[in-house]
């Protein structure tokens, strides 16, 4: 009888978690939108409803009514499980996010490789997708994040390495405590080196521009997905902002203090103390996600060899060298 | 947090079980919630595989090259690598120098084999 309650208090949590996330998920299209249209001197989505406002909803709508076409000779368990594979991987790693202090569905001690360990699933979701489907296009782009997603999970994870060693636990939690009690209030300053290969190997890794080369749209028309349509396709569209959002809180939570505010901000405007956790974060989740917007706008794409060279002769070392200067610097202090 | 041995329950991950199952069940749910509003016409030329227009020729899958290979296989060395060092940095208090050191002396090694697959340009793409 207890378990049942506490099974239905963490469905509704669960509840609870994926509602709000998937708001944002749907906001986080029309804020790209219009973002992006006005770094290129546009208006972005300005017709359903006040300012565009109503455009997630019509295309939520819409998504439900497509016509969901298989390709003849797909692979055909394999083409309908990919995007919900893709969805889970995604989902899942919200389960050990603290979005404020206290919050958090399971706190388990593993928070940081649970969400590595998941980001590395969504992989499969993407290969299955292009090899289902029956299509060149397809195929090439599921091959090539394939690689792409393995290769920067590596310094993905070296570049936590750091954060590690300052705070001494996986725990997300443990982590944000450690950060508000050191020197700088936040860990990516001491961690520079390690936030910068964080920054550009999560862009890579939720196959964001500059590095979309799976759904590269010049050459791979939209890369595993070309033969998805109707809400298959949203769902791969889903997982690939929840991704976004997941990459963005770990960032948050790693680099950037989480749901605190670093103590002599507090005490040069002792005024900012009223303001709740919560809203910290998503401040801090939102400049994230905006930062994502901004170098689509900016950057263009790579191409594929100098991604590979990027990764694996840039990237990989200077997370090495960040791991053994926080190791000298921490025998030292 | 420790545990006993053969008593430890990983209740903690309970939740994560619960929300696996949850998320599967909401991405094949708005599938079926679907199916009963989308409509469905096919006919051939609408299920054949996009081309850009042109009729599909040869076989989709086809041999891809090699290189996937190796990233594949160097990924496993790193990965391994990273797995190692995780535990050594939450443990980094207990151990000192002396755990530093080894990390050193494991990483030079790992560095050594990095410098020979660098080389072998194992990196380059053509």
């Amino acid at each position: 009888m207890e378990l049942l309650w506490e099974i239905s208090i963490i469905v509704i949590k669960i509840v609870v978690v994926v509602s709000v996330v998937m708001f944002h998920v749907a906001y986080a299209t029309y804020f790209e939108r219009k973002v992006i249209g006005r770094m290129q001197m546009r208006m972005g989505p300005k017709e359903v409803g006040p300012l565009g406002i109503l455009q997630p909803v019509a295309d939520g709508i819409k998504s439900f009514f497509k016509e969901d076409i298989i390709p003849l000779n797909s692979d055909k368990p394999v083409f309908y499980l990919a995007p919900v594979i893709s969805i889970m991987a995604a989902m899942s790693a919200l389960a050990v996010i603290p979005f404020f202090d206290g919050f958090i569905i399971s706190n388990i001690n593993l928070g940081i490789l649970f969400i590595l360990a998941m980001s590395s699933l969504g992989a499969y979701g993407i290969v299955l997708a292009g090899w289902a489907s029956n299509s060149k296009y397809a195929f090439l782009g599921g091959l090539r994040s394939a690689a792409q997603v393995i290769s920067y999970e590596v310094s993905l994870g070296l570049s936590l390495v750091g954060v590690m060693l300052l705070a001494g636990s996986f725990n997300l939690n443990d982590i944000v405590e450690a950060q508000s009690s050191s020197v700088f209030g936040f860990y990516a300053i001491p961690q520079i080196l390690g936030f910068f290969v964080f920054i550009v190997s999560a862009v890579a890794e939720t196959n964001r521009p500059p590095f979309d080369l799976p759904e590269a749209e010049s050459e791979l028309v939209a890369g595993y997905f070309a033969e998805y349509s109707g809400f298959r396709f949203a769902l791969f569209m889903a997982a690939e902002y929840i991704g976004m959002i997941i990459m963005s809180s770990l960032a948050v939570l790693c680099f950037l203090g989480g749901w605190t505010v670093p103590y002599y901000v507090l005490y040069l405007f002792p005024f900012l103390g009223a303001v709740p956790g919560v809203v910290w974060f998503i401040l801090k989740l939102y400049a994230c996600i905006f930062f994502y917007y901004w170098i689509r706008a900016t950057l263009p794409r790579f191409r594929y060899d100098q991604l590979m060279a990027l990764g694996w002769k840039l990237l990989i070392p200077l997370s090495l060298l960040n791991i053994l200067i926080t190791g000298i610097a921490k025998l030292i202090i | 947090m420790l545990n006993e041995p053969g008593t430890y329950l990983p209740v903690g991950y309970l939740p994560i079980l619960i929300f696996l199952g949850f998320s599967f069940v909401f991405g094949l749910g708005s599938l079926v919630f679907g199916l009963l509003l989308r409509p469905r016409r096919p006919y051939a030329e609408k299920l054949s595989p996009y081309e850009s227009g042109i009729a599909p020729e040869g076989e989709p899958r086809q041999k891809f090259s090699v290189k996937y290979y190796i990233i594949a296989i160097l990924f496993v060395v790193f990965d391994v690598e990273a797995v190692f060092l995780y535990p050594w940095a939450v443990a980094f208090d207990m151990i000192g120098l002396y755990g530093f050191v080894e990390m050193v002396l494991f990483i030079f090694i790992l560095v050594i084999g990095y410098v020979y697959a660098w080389r072998k340009e194992a990196f380059v793409w053509d």
